[in-house]
Formats: structure tokens, C-alpha cells, sequence
């Protein structure tokens, strides 16, 4: 692997932590430039008020994910466009951290709160969309509730994979006699709340895929539709 | 008070006619002369992304028409074309990006009183300005007589960058709605929020408030987006919550799936009773919206497969009759309900799906 490549890879494991994927697939990498350990990257998004949280998230992230890569000795990300640029740019590569990015306005311990918030919504989510698949296999949602994770058929599917990920993400217990349906909190579910669990569940993916479909279009429409660094298409576009 | 909306064309279509409330409309001026710096140029141009995202191409207008645009474009697209019989002024301010505000009461007023069939007024108040400000509020109210008031809580004032909704002084302002016989609040969440490190989407405010006045309504608009989920949670546990479909419904041109899921989730969880029709004009126009959801059927595959069927008596409280009994306004018998109700009104909560 290349150095470009190894950096492309560390990228595309940086998320948008409202929407759940990679910044890359969104489109919000718009320029990668690597010569001889140093790393610049520029990103992008859909509107100039997106959330400046989120958005400090995202670049801090790419910085970090940046760094870890091996062969890499300094990396510079800017964020382009948005109302907060300056300070959230400032912020991160000066290593500030958010509160001191934004001094005076924010409060409490960073952002690392708001990040659990959403890698519980994500939690949920993922957890759906792996039942969804199990119930089109022909399970039931009592033979869900019963299932430990080291009964899930394999090989394991993708959304398996995303979901362990996300559940080991909330330190949640993953070993394989773990029951699979759990809260963010790591309660299982009692097999009388599975059916109505779920349908709360798929509330919050059909939430967090929306407004995913909903940022790539206004992205699409703030700078054209010309593909970037890694991304891929809306699920509307080919789901019909 | 009794409101009647006259001399306007009724949508018919396949037999069926529809009453329509347009919400949440503006009287907006971003125009190059009222904007006051780099934030208004971006809010206005942020705006437009929206408005050129999400609608069909030959609704789309030119920067500098979307930017300003005159009372004739407005009685135009709402009342000649656009099948609406009242349609709701929801002032917001953010006189922070622009000189003489956004679409501010006084704006908007000057409309509603030329045309006072036509419109209703709703004004705003601004709760970190404190007790000056409860005292500005009032004199507001008594000068331009508005009905509800719309709430912006990502507004930006001095060095704040936005409010909750039950802070102090945002209760000491509810209860002088009550005061005054204000009873619709609308709630529009937007991006910032003090403290910057929170979810500035969240809507637990709006439940909290909720509880604390069941005599108020409040109607979240754009239905909580992005935080459908949340809206829906609260929606189930306060009654007094409804949801304004304001920048929901241009999806169903754009992203039809997505739309039906929308609506989809919030009749399930909320039910029909509770689900407000707006086109956010000049964002996007009512003709197109009014006919494309008139004509809405689910998509045919699985992922729609246990979602109810969406009646016509269904879209006549969407589109006019939910809103008329919110704020008294009066709805032509042959315009009302054509089926006795169908016992499809709010079907769930999470404890009781």
C-alpha cells in the first residue's frame, strides 16, 4: 500500500457522526495532497451553517486519523466554507480542542458527550438494520430475541459487522453468548418489547438515512455534482 | 375568533376537494441593500441551496428574485395559483444578519392588514433580552395584534448563539402568551445553540416545555428534521405537540422515498390529527406541493408494505383541517371531512405500539 493509499484508508474510517458514513462516501473529502509525510487534506460540507460542532468533530477526527497513518509525520485539514471555518480550523490544527476553539461557548466535558449521543443513535440503527435483514431471512422476532451473538449466521453480513463494531464502540458486551438484542445501555430486551423495540428502531435509521440522502443533495447542489475524493451515490438514486 | 379565507380556487381533483392552510410562509428581504454581513449572505445563500435542491426545475427562481421578492409574486404563488385559502406569517428576526430583519412582524404586518382575509399574523419574542424584553413582546402584541408566535431557538443575539426553550425567561414569556390568550407556539430549531458542544436538534426542551403548559400548543416545525425520531418520541408523550411539515414536503418531489417514509412514521406515531401542511414560501411554492401530495401513494416495495393507506379525508386534515381547528378558522361545509373518521387517529406511543 502507498502512502496515499494507507491515508485514503484512515479517511474512510472518519464518519459523520449524525449521518453514520464515512466523510469520504459523502463527498466531503475535496482535495488529498501527500508528498513525503505531510498531509494536507481540505474538506467540505453541505451547507455554510452545518452544526460547527459536528463539523470540529469531523475535521478533528481527519487530523487524528491522519497522523496515525505510518510514514506520516504532519497533517494540516481545513475545513472550506462554513461560517465557523476560522476557528474551527485554528482550533484543531493549533490543538485546542473544541472548548477552547470556541471559548465561552461551550460547557462540559468537550464533545466526547455529544459523540456517545450519536454512536447510541447509530447503535439503534445498525441493530435494526441487521434484524431487518434476519427477519427477511426468515427469523422471527422470538427466535430474535432469544439469539446470542455467537448464533448469528455466517458469514457475517455487513450490517453484522457494522452493528459489533458500533456495540463494541459503547464498551457493550460482544462476546458470542451476548444476548443480540440490547439497548444502548446493554439491557436485553424482553421478548414481549422486541416487535415494538424495533419499530422505534427503524424510526431512527429511516431518520439517520434521510438526512443522509438530504445533505448529499445539498452538497450536490452548493458545488455540482462532480465526484470527489471516494465518493459514493444517494441510496434514493439507486434504490429506484 | 372566527376566520374565514374567501374567494380563493378550491383544489378538486378525482372528486375530491381540499381546504388548505399553508402553515409557515415569509415576506422575506435578504436583498443585497438589507443584508448586513458575511452570516446574511450565507444564511440567504444556504436558503437558496435548499430551495434549488428540492424543487422541480421550473419552480426555481433567480438569486436576486429569491433574495427580494414583491407582494405580487407572493398573492400570486399562494392565492392565484397555489390553492391556498390562509396561509400563516411566521416572523423570524435575525436582525444580527440583516439590517431591517429577516421577515420581522412589521414586515409582515403590512400584509396581513391589507389582506386580513387572506392572512394571519404570528409575531415572536425575544427572551434574552429579559424583562425589556417581556415588556417589548407586549407591546408588540398590542400593536400588531398577531394570533401565535413563532420561536427561531438558533437565533443569534449578542454573543449568544441561540436559547431553550425552557430557560427561564423563555417560561416567563410562555406564560405571558397565556396571559394575552397567545395559544399556538411554533418551535423552528436550527444549527447553534448555546452550549455549542450540545445537539442544538434536540427537542427535549420542547417536551419539557409541553408538560409544563397543556394548554399551549406547540407545533414543531419541520416536524423536529433532522431529529424525526426524537419528534416522534415526544409527539407519543405530549398531546399538545404537533408537527409542521415545513421543508418535509419538497422532498416528496426530490427524494420520494425518503418523503413517504416521513409520512409514513408520523402517522403511525402521531396520527392524523396532528400533522400541519406548509410550504415555507418563498422557499418552495404550495401548487406543486398541494398537487403532489394530493396524488401521494406509498412506493410499491417491502419497506412500505405496513404502512396504512393515505385517504383523501387523511390529506384534507393535512392540508387545511388540522390547522383550521388550531387557530378557529372557519372551513366551508363542502369542504370539510367527506367520511366519518376512520379510527386511524393517533395509533401508537413506544410503550404502546
Amino acid at each position: 500500500m502507498t502512502v496515499r493509499e494507507a491515508v485514503l484508508d484512515a479517511l474512510s474510517s472518519v464518519r459523520d457522526p449524525e449521518l453514520d458514513e464515512p466523510v469520504t462516501d459523502l463527498g466531503f473529502v475535496s482535495n488529498l495532497e501527500v508528498e513525503s509525510g505531510l498531509v494536507s487534506v481540505r474538506l467540505r460540507l453541505p451547507t455554510y451553517f452545518c452544526a460547527p460542532n459536528f463539523a470540529y468533530m469531523m475535521v478533528a477526527d481527519a487530523r487524528e486519523a491522519l497522523l496515525s497513518v505510518p510514514g506520516v509525520r504532519e497533517a494540516r485539514v481545513v475545513l472550506d466554507d462554513h461560517y465557523a471555518s476560522a476557528e474551527i480550523n485554528g482550533g484543531v490544527n493549533g490543538e485546542k480542542g473544541f472548548d477552547g476553539a470556541f471559548e465561552g461557548e461551550a460547557e462540559g466535558p468537550d464533545l466526547e458527550e455529544l459523540r456517545r449521543v450519536f454512536h447510541r443513535k447509530s447503535f439503534v440503527a445498525r441493530q435494526e438494520k441487521l434484524c431487518r435483514e434476519l427477519l427477511a431471512q426468515g427469523y422471527t422476532p422470538a427466535e430474535l430475541a432469544d439469539l446470542c451473538l455467537g448464533g448469528l449466521p455466517g458469514p457475517r453480513s455487513t450490517a453484522a459487522r457494522q452493528y459489533l463494531e458500533r456495540r463494541s464502540d459503547l464498551g457493550l458486551d460482544v462476546s458470542g453468548t451476548a444476548p443480540l438484542i440490547v439497548d444502548p445501555d446493554g439491557n436485553r430486551v424482553p421478548e414481549a418489547a422486541v416487535v415494538r423495540h424495533l419499530r422505534f428502531a427503524r424510526t431512527v435509521r429511516v431518520s439517520i438515512e434521510g438526512n443522509a440522502t438530504h445533505c448529499r443533495g445539498l452538497l450536490a447542489t452548493r458545488y455540482g455534482s462532480s465526484r470527489v475524493v471516494g465518493e459514493k451515490p444517494d441510496r434514493e438514486e439507486t434504490a429506484v | 375568533m372566527s376566520f374565514q379565507g374567501k374567494g380563493n380556487i378550491v383544489y378538486e381533483k378525482d372528486g375530491e376537494k381540499y381546504f388548505v392552510v399553508d402553515e409557515h410562509i415569509h415576506y422575506w428581504d435578504a436583498s443585497p441593500e438589507n443584508t448586513t454581513n458575511k452570516y446574511g449572505e450565507g444564511f440567504i445563500s444556504c436558503f437558496y441551496d435548499y430551495h434549488k435542491n428540492l424543487s422541480p426545475e421550473e419552480y426555481v427562481w433567480p438569486y436576486e428574485k429569491y433574495r427580494k421578492y414583491s407582494e405580487e409574486d407572493m398573492m400570486h404563488d399562494l392565492f392565484e395559483i397555489g390553492y391556498v385559502d390562509v396561509a400563516i406569517f411566521q416572523s423570524t428576526y435575525l436582525t444580527d444578519f440583516y439590517d431591517n430583519g429577516f421577515n420581522t412582524t412589521a414586515r409582515n404586518a403590512t400584509l396581513r392588514d391589507k389582506y386580513p382575509d387572506k392572512f394571519i399574523l404570528n409575531g415572536s419574542f425575544e427572551p434574552r433580552r429579559g424583562e425589556v424584553g417581556l415588556e417589548e413582546f407586549e407591546r408588540k402584541y398590542e400593536k400588531y395584534n398577531f394570533t401565535g408566535v413563532k420561536l427561531y431557538t438558533a437565533e443569534w443575539h449578542e454573543d449568544s448563539k441561540g436559547w431553550k426553550l425552557d430557560d427561564y425567561w423563555s417560561l416567563r414569556h410562555l406564560e405571558k402568551c397565556m396571559e394575552l390568550g397567545i395559544k399556538n407556539v411554533h418551535v423552528h430549531k436550527g444549527p447553534t445553540i448555546w452550549p455549542l458542544n450540545r445537539d442544538a436538534f434536540d427537542v427535549a426542551d420542547v417536551d419539557r416545555t409541553a408538560s409544563m403548559f397543556p394548554e399551549l400548543n406547540f407545533i414543531v416545525e419541520h416536524v423536529g428534521l433532522p431529529r424525526l425520531e426524537d419528534f416522534c418520541w415526544i409527539g407519543t408523550q405530549e398531546p399538545n405537540v404537533y408537527g409542521g411539515l415545513a421543508v418535509a414536503m419538497p422532498f416528496i418531489h426530490a427524494k420520494p422515498r425518503y418523503f413517504a417514509q416521513i409520512l409514513g412514521e408520523l402517522l403511525y406515531w402521531l396520527g392524523e390529527d396532528r400533522i400541519l401542511f406548509a410550504s415555507d414560501y418563498a422557499l418552495w411554492q404550495p401548487k406543486w406541493l398541494v398537487e403532489m401530495f394530493v396524488d401521494f401513494e406509498y412506493p410499491g416495495d417491502a419497506e412500505f408494505d405496513d404502512y396504512d393507506e393515505v385517504t383523501p379525508d387523511i390529506k384534507r386534515k393535512i392540508l387545511g383541517l388540522n390547522a383550521a381547528r388550531l387557530y378557529d378558522i372557519e372551513v366551508p361545509e363542502e369542504l370539510q371531512l367527506v367520511t366519518a373518521d376512520q379510527g386511524t387517529g393517533p395509533v401508537a406511543s413506544p410503550e404502546n405500539p
